[in-house]
């Protein structure tokens, strides 16, 4: 599908711009960000080593005790590729800690826990470094509502958030990432074996031709039917579009005076940048 | 006549009037010392283009201090710029103003204020009402401040009020990164500028701003037109830039021998025509 596949290089060009602009504009020059051993956080520490300098990039690599060995294997080969700084930090003492309160917790409660674990871990960072925290979501696990809130949802800016999971791989091998994270199973290392797409039941291809038809072309119901997707499938990515909404929102703030913030006090982030 | 343009692709700071005046005057000293002699910045070039509710605090009158000292300036090198206008009763424009030889010579209020996609400019903004030709010493002008050259109408009317020379200000966010070697909304501009250069066989200066805002980008890439259509300088993509085109005044005489579409186009039948559809409309 033509709509999908991208000019790398300008791709490229306007995302590290981004950063650099983005980040210098706050007052600081470094960026923050967890390296997880997957494809998007190795993209976003690509092009965060371009646009600030291998030397102002910090990267976190924070296991669990039932993390996959190779998620780690992975993020430092990412780190030593590009001479970013590098740290590991645990986080099951943490993390097993406070389940002995609440050991019945079941995989998605200890997942979202490990992923506002570790947000915290990279916030307190961006603090000790005086970095900001990139973000690390691409649009097919935005919109899929794919992530958690407060966790790895969470960043101060997102360089890959506007680019489907096909376009994060076709920029992460333009701008060389290695090739054994390029091919690896996606996968949210929640549990031993698991993978992203098993979980999803589809393909992140198969959701990324449905979703750049149905979120940037518009097609409707009939159109995406017409364009040869099942009807369960388009309606399935559908509800999880909609019903993941929540995530991508501020609060919702009861409204009582004149001027409410973001909906009639309204500047943009950048005000006075 | 000969003449030299600048166009200044700077990249303002978000609400920041003071910080923008400082960048202007530093690319208006840069045009004099580069020989130019018109200047032109981008659309709200003083302000940053996502203002929302710092419209009010950024907007300035006429007679303010700032434009005192462009106007000043403008003794020495004519200036286009865009800013927010603050008029006496409270309206916000998203304007344009052109000075020269100390000077105000013209205010172009923005008329088509876009509100769809990433834009919400009538949100915060008032409308202009006019498209207007004017003088200068590079013979008539007319002002576009970037929607504006999308609709068709406008740069027509410029035009048809005797503008041989067409001058854009603009801050398009760059949109549509695809296969393709450029930018979807690049792209779209190129074609538009060059189109309504070799239509109306005018000069078209069309001045685009770079930086991000809130993560939009705006992609640069200001262009002199030639009146045949003919691109002749192009500004970076996306990076700052200070364009210097030197305009061949003759092109546009010989353009017009050439093509003459200006002098065979009919005012008559089109304002017949437009009457007719707007009775017909209200019917």
């Amino acid at each position: 599908m033509g709509g999908l596949t991208v000019n790398t290089k300008l791709l490229r060009q306007i995302l590290v711009g981004f950063v650099r602009d983005e980040v210098y504009k706050v007052g600081v020059r470094k960026g923050v960000l967890g390296l997880s051993g997957g494809i998007d956080s190795a993209l976003v520490a690509y092009i965060a080593a371009e646009a600030l300098g291998p030397e102002n990039v910090h990267a976190y690599c924070m296991p669990y005790r039932t993390s996959n060995p190779e998620s780690e294997a992975h993020a430092r080969l990412v780190a030593e590729s590009l001479g970013i700084n590098f740290k590991v930090i645990e986080i099951t003492p943490m993390i097993d800690a406070y389940f002995t309160i609440t050991p019945d917790a079941d995989n998605m409660r200890r997942g979202n826990k490990m992923a506002r674990e570790r947000m915290t871990i990279l916030y307190d960072h961006s603090a000790a470094v005086g970095g900001l925290v990139l973000g690390t979501s691409n649009k097919t696990e935005l919109l899929l509502g794919y992530g958690t809130l407060h966790g790895d949802m969470a960043s101060a800016l997102n360089p890959i958030g506007d680019i489907y999971k096909s376009q994060v791989w076709a920029l992460s091998e333009a701008m060389g990432v290695p090739s054994e994270v390029i091919e690896k199973k996606p996968s949210a290392d929640l549990w031993a074996g698991q993978t992203d797409e098993q979980e999803l039941g589809f393909t992140y291809r198969e959701a990324d031709e449905l979703l750049y038809r149905m979120v940037d072309q518009r097609m409707n119901r009939e159109e995406l039917i017409a364009a040869g997707f099942d009807p369960a499938f388009i309606d399935n990515v559908a509800r999880k579009v909609q019903g993941s909404h929540f995530k991508r929102r501020l609060p919702i703030i009861a409204k009582v005076s004149n001027r409410t913030i973001d909906r009639d006090f309204r500047y943009a982030r950048d005000w006075g940048k | 006549m000969d003449f030299t343009v600048a166009l200044a692709q700077i990249k303002p700071k978000l609400g920041c009037l003071d910080d923008n005046m400082a960048l202007a005057e530093a690319a208006i000293e840069k045009g004099i010392a580069a020989g130019a002699d018109l200047v032109v910045f981008p659309e709200l070039a003083l302000t940053g283009y996502f203002l929302k509710d710092l419209v009010p605090e950024v907007a300035l009158r006429l007679d303010s201090p700032q434009m005192d000292k462009l106007k000043k300036l403008s003794e020495r090198i004519s200036i286009a710029i865009g800013f927010v206008e603050v008029s006496a009763d409270f309206r916000f424009f998203n304007s344009a103003v052109y000075l020269e030889d100390g000077e105000i010579r013209h205010v172009h209020r923005k008329v088509y204020l876009p509100t769809y996609g990433l834009f919400d400019e009538q949100r915060y903004m008032a409308r202009g009402e006019r498209f207007r030709a004017f003088d200068t010493r590079f013979g008539r002008i007319g002002m576009l401040i970037c929607e504006d050259m999308w609709h068709l109408s406008a740069p027509y009317i410029l035009a048809m009020d005797g503008a041989m020379t067409l001058i854009c200000l603009s801050s398009s966010p760059g949109r549509g990164v695809t296969e393709s070697e450029g930018l979807g909304s690049a792209a779209a501009w190129q074609k538009l500028t060059t189109t309504t250069a070799m239509f109306l066989n005018c000069r078209v200066f069309y001045c685009n701003r770079v930086g991000y805002e809130d993560g939009i980008n705006f992609w640069g890439g200001s262009e002199a037109i030639a009146p045949s259509g003919e691109m002749t300088d192009r500004g970076a993509i996306l990076e700052e830039d200070f364009v210097l085109a030197k305009v061949d005044g003759g092109a546009l005489r010989r353009e017009r021998i050439f093509s003459p579409m200006m002098r065979d186009e009919n005012l008559a039948i089109t304002v017949k025509e437009l009457k007719r559809i707007d009775r017909e409309k209200d019917c």
